[in-house]
């Protein structure tokens, strides 16, 4: 069971407390209508899922109710990082 | 003293059992004495009991092999009743008075077994994969089959009864956890313990100690046992250390939480007398110290299943901790030096040694020339090649083998005995690193098993890393003990020499034949897994040892391979000519060794499992006589049965009412959000597949809300009560996962809104009254705004005061009449309630339920999301294209998805009415739409049944349902093909059955 260091009540909480919500950094596109079939396609069904280092999203639903980021490696369940809505993650595997 | 003779085993002195307090307990319904201290294994030996239960699929006789978790035969079926208890091992059975028990199987008896006839037979009829290819075909007989075998082959049974007995879970933090209360986890915990930080320590055993329990090492000068009390009591007297014994961690799970079971009463009796008999800590440690020790390894030599063959190290544990010695004339084969301590052991006991048994060539060392002055006849170079007896050991077969341990090279000689004490080195307990997917390495200067690399802050001491020595468990337990604290020094500790003279690695010792045609040579004793049956796996293509094991069973069952793993993968390895290294190990998983159910529900059970959710006028639906429907955790009245009235019948007077006069529903369940702030009607218009731009305080609007992929996903009425401010209902099954979603959205994609969300759906009562009296009944109640239908139009609201009580009441309906939804805050809404009873009583008010509900608004062709939809209807498949605004400047949430290629083609399912021809019938909800009465197969599915009833007011069956291509068949036919070989026809029609025209709610 993760152990999750929520960002905004700035605390580790057990992972009872939240919810899984899917890869972060999907931005929805500005102009949905402008996009092909294939682009709208890619948006709404494909998804990374790397084994390995991943952004995901996660929500305090048990507690503060805000959503944040996670940057854990989806086979060993590390988790490096979590941060805000709008920040960056630190963690990316790309060599800096 | 004829207890003591009864006890033939028993030694006159030693041990750290309680030869004052004699205890009666019962095996297999005969009378039987152990004492205080002992295990119910430990007494069973002292008694002389060999055979303690039948294996699993050849029914041999089985005896104790070990004297703790790794025992894999005696299982044992304990207490009687609803107490019964099936499977612990007796080994891990703590005696007290009056214990009974039985074995888990052998019919008539274990020490007479029919089944046994069949095991007989199938040492040619029953190879490995027996079941699969034997029981596979005709398919349809596999339960029939399985029925039989079940009942043959089966270990214990569970009670048919509740538990007696309450159980408990606990959460824990500490800085640093111990498992495993051994050399290594003490002198850990000592460690850790004096540094100040919060340590936990459990141990599975009923005292801490470990190895040292049995022991005859020193420590620091003094005996071991010695030391093992100063330490438990100086860690009991920390208050920042807790100390746990008789508790079991049985899994280890990521980020260092860890699953242990304290047993609390069990060694008192079979339920507690106060209390909780088992507790369940849930544990998030800081640092984790493994110190699980290790576990012998067994033999793998023709008949080593007899009863009278044993772990070498449970036979000394035996002698010198509870004062038994299980044999008469015993046989030692060793592949290393810890025989020898055994041999000594006995032989000090005053029992006879026959032979120590050597596979090694040429041994030396402390305790091998301890064994020559002791006058032990050592045989080199030699071993146990088969034992011979019948239900138990009278004989071993000795025969000397070559270096590489492969092949026999001389004489056998037989050689009388009635104990076959066997070591064939140790593995080190790695199944708790496993559970968080570490993978375990081969070490080959140990010939075991050691864990992998972990993403876990875990630390191992002693001999889990394969440190057997008990001075370099002390020291490893010490190091990571300060490691953990960040300490610079540790403890040092000093015990005798403990050179060591180097084991061979020895899997399976070979015969005078080969493994085909030598009786039967077993690795895993609970699953029945030979030798043979794991080489002929192999040459039936198994070769991934995960494959392999789920061929032969190898390592299944509450055993887990605790002692046959390693031996069973060094033999695949050798038959596919493969390193161990190469083949590998199958993972461990959690439990370490079984958890009682109980233990896992905890409190969570009967009216805990889940709670509840009570409207307001709860209590009133109670009192008259409500049947409960569960939505969500929502208690909801589903229909109200007068006298002996059928639930038909209830709902068909419910709709009636509702229809011709006025009937009243408990809508408090549906979900309630209140929106505030500038950007609110922004918000709902890119939430909304409809526009929100012009809605102005005072009216409501239906919504409809969808996924980005165009999939309906809730709907229900919003209020604007301002124009910063809105009330969104949802459904009520939904209204959690709605609240998530607009949160998603605002807080990611629009936090340049500024919209505020706030759950209120307990903060109000909804008493909702439908039918043509609805406003003549309001109208008794509330007289502070105008009621006509020209000032107070459908799809309006209003502050009103109603009975005296501050309310809002919408003009919206769910059942197609006139009708009004009160809402009042939620303490007072049973008095609402009441008080609209009382006053509709001259309208023969009537109380309706979920059921009634859902026939009125299947009546008018209303949808429920999640009945009729189910994620893959977009609102033009549902008909519903009127409530998508085309021309909103915002893309809102699932637009773009209409024109994909998949969501505008027109032959998608289209939710439809359906009308059976025979108008007597209720066509079954789910059943199945296809094109033809003749049923043939395979047949084109056009949909099925979504919603189906008895219409009490048009006076025939009706329903909802998805057809293909459903809005172009009207006036079809089509058919539903029932499980009981009826098929019903049904005409495809509009979904809206009563008033097309919508003349009664606009009244």
């Amino acid at each position: 069971m993760l152990h999750i260091y929520c960002p905004y009540c700035e605390e580790m909480r057990e992972e009872e407390e939240f919810s899984y919500s899917g890869e972060a950094h999907i931005v929805r596109p500005k102009d949905p209508k402008s996009l092909t079939d294939d682009e709208w396609g890619d948006y709404l069904f494909f998804r990374t899922n790397p084994r390995g280092l991943h952004h995901e999203m996660w929500h305090h639903s048990a507690g503060c109710r805000r959503y944040f980021n996670v940057t854990r490696d989806t086979s060993t369940y590390r988790i490096y990082e979590t941060y805000k809505i709008g920040e960056k993650p630190i963690v990316t595997g790309e060599k800096s | 003293m004829t207890n003591r003779l009864d006890q033939c085993n028993r030694m006159a002195e030693g041990g750290r059992i309680d030869r004052s307090q004699p205890l009666t307990f019962t095996w297999n319904g005969k009378d039987y004495q152990g004492y205080q201290g002992d295990t119910l294994a430990s007494a069973m030996l002292a008694n002389g009991i060999k055979v303690v239960g039948r294996s699993f699929k050849y029914a041999r006789p089985r005896g104790i092999l070990g004297h703790g978790a790794e025992e894999a035969n005696a299982l044992m079926q304990l207490g009687e009743g609803k107490e019964t208890i099936p499977n612990p091992r007796a080994t891990q059975i703590e005696l007290f008075a009056g214990l009974t028990a039985k074995a888990t199987n052998g019919w008539p008896s274990v020490d007479f077994d029919l089944m046994h006839w069949l095991g007989k037979l199938g040492g040619k009829m029953m190879p490995v994969g027996f079941y699969y290819k034997t029981f596979m075909w005709p398919e349809k007989m596999w339960m029939t089959y399985e029925k039989f075998i079940r009942k043959a082959a089966g270990f214990g049974h569970a009670s048919a009864h509740p538990d007696p007995d309450i159980y408990d879970k606990l959460n824990q933090h500490c800085d640093v956890m111990v498992v495993g209360a051994g050399p290594a986890g003490l002198a850990a915990a000592l460690e850790a313990g004096r540094s100040g930080k919060r340590v936990i320590i459990a141990d599975e055993q009923n005292e801490f100690g470990g190895s040292l329990l049995a022991t005859k090492e020193s420590i620091n000068g003094q005996s071991a046992i010695t030391w093992v009390e100063q330490v438990t009591a100086e860690l009991a007297a920390m208050d920042n250390v807790q100390c746990l014994s008789r508790t079991c961690v049985f899994g280890y799970f990521d980020h260092n939480f860890l699953a242990a079971l304290e047993r609390r009463t069990d060694h008192q009796g079979m339920t507690a007398t106060s209390g909780s008999r088992q507790r369940i800590h849930r544990i998030r440690a800081h640092k984790v110290v493994l110190a699980t020790g290790a576990i012998e390894r067994p033999l793998v030599f023709a008949n080593n299943d007899l009863p009278g063959v044993m772990l070498s190290s449970s036979v000394a544990t035996y002698i010198n901790r509870y004062g038994v010695v299980p044999g008469n004339r015993c046989v030692v084969m060793t592949t290393n030096d810890s025989g020898y301590q055994t041999a000594l052991d006995i032989n000090g006991a005053g029992r006879t040694v026959v032979a120590i048994v050597d596979t090694r060539q040429q041994p030396s060392g402390r305790l091998f020339e301890a064994a020559q002055a002791a006058g032990i006849t050592i045989k080199t170079g030699h071993a146990v090649i088969e034992a011979r007896g019948s239900n138990q050991v009278s004989n071993a077969l000795i025969a000397p083998i070559d270096a590489s341990g492969e092949n026999v090279t001389g004489e056998t000689v037989t050689v009388s005995c009635d104990l076959i004490a066997v070591a064939g080195g140790w593995s080190p307990v790695v199944h708790l690193t496993c559970h968080t997917g570490s993978r375990p390495k081969w070490d080959e200067t140990i010939a075991g098993f050691v864990p992998g690399d972990s993403d876990q802050d875990q630390y191992l001491a002693g001999a889990i890393t394969g440190e057997y020595t008990t001075l370099g468990a002390l020291q490893a337990g010490a190091k990571m003990g300060a490691l953990v604290t960040a300490s610079e020094t540790s403890t040092s500790y000093a015990c005798e020499d403990e050179s060591v003279c180097p084991p061979q690695a020895l899997y399976l010792v070979p015969h005078t034949k080969s493994v085909s045609r030598a009786p039967k040579q077993f690795v895993d004793f609970q699953n029945d897994v030979t030798a043979a049956g794991i080489a002929l796996a192999n040459r039936e293509g198994f070769e991934s040892i995960e494959h392999v094991k789920r061929y032969t069973a190898l390592g299944f069952g509450t055993d887990q391979g605790k002692t046959g793993n390693i031996n069973g993968m060094a033999i695949t390895a050798k038959n596919l000519g493969k390193t161990i290294a190469e083949t590998g190990t199958t993972i461990f998983r959690p439990a370490y060794t079984p958890v009682t159910f109980g233990a896992l529900g905890g409190r969570d059970i009967g009216e805990l499992l889940d709670p509840a959710r009570h409207t307001a006028m709860h209590v009133w639906h109670q009192q008259h006589g409500a049947e409960f429907e569960n939505v969500g955790q929502w208690k909801r009245p589903w229909y109200y049965p007068k006298g002996n009235e059928t639930m038909q019948e209830a709902v068909n007077r419910e709709c009636l009412a509702v229809r011709n006069s006025v009937g009243m529903l408990d809508a408090s369940t549906l979900g309630k959000i209140d929106i505030q702030g500038p950007d609110a009607r922004e918000f709902l218009n890119r939430v909304y597949t409809n526009a929100w731009s012009k809605l102005a305080p005072g009216k409501c609007r239906y919504g409809l809300m969808l996924k980005e992929d165009g999939m309906v996903f809730d709907d229900g009425v919003t209020a604007c009560i301002d124009d910063n401010h809105f009330l969104m209902t949802t459904t009520s099954g939904g209204a959690a996962g709605v609240l998530s979603w607009l949160e998603l959205w605002l807080q990611t994609e629009w936090p340049e809104l500024e919209v505020y969300l706030t759950s209120v759906t307990d903060h109000w009562a909804t008493c909702s009254f439908s039918g043509p009296n609805a406003r003549n009944l309001l109208a008794k109640l509330c007289d502070d705004i105008d009621l006509s239908a020209e000032a107070f139009k459908f799809m309006d609201w209003r502050n009103a005061t109603v009975a005296g009580v501050k309310a809002r009441i919408f003009r919206i309906s769910f059942t197609g009449e006139l009708a009004f939804e009160v809402n009042v805050p939620a303490n007072k809404g049973l008095y609402m309630w009441q008080q609209i009873m009382a006053a509709g009583e001259e309208f023969g008010i009537t109380p309706y339920g979920t059921e009634s509900m859902h026939v009125l608004r299947a009546e008018k062709g209303y949808i429920i999301v999640g009945q009729d939809t189910d994620g893959s209807l977009t609102p033009q498949d549902c008909g519903m294209d009127w409530i998508v605004a085309k021309n909103k400047d915002f893309s809102f949430l699932g637009q773009r998805s209409f024109s994909r290629p998949d969501t505008s083609r027109e032959d998608r399912k289209h939710l439809v009415g359906l009308k059976p021809k025979d108008p007597t019938v209720v066509i079954p909800e789910g059943a199945q739409i296809v094109p033809h009465a003749e049923v043939t197969i395979p047949m084109p599915m056009l949909g099925h049944v979504t919603s189906s009833y008895w219409s009490a007011c048009l006076g025939h069956g009706i329903a909802l349902g998805t057809v293909k291509s459903g809005n172009h068949r009207m006036g079809e036919t089509v058919y539903c093909p029932l499980a009981d070989g009826r098929v019903l026809a049904a005409e495809i029609c509009s979904p809206v059955f009563y008033d097309p025209q919508g003349e009664r709610h606009h009244d």
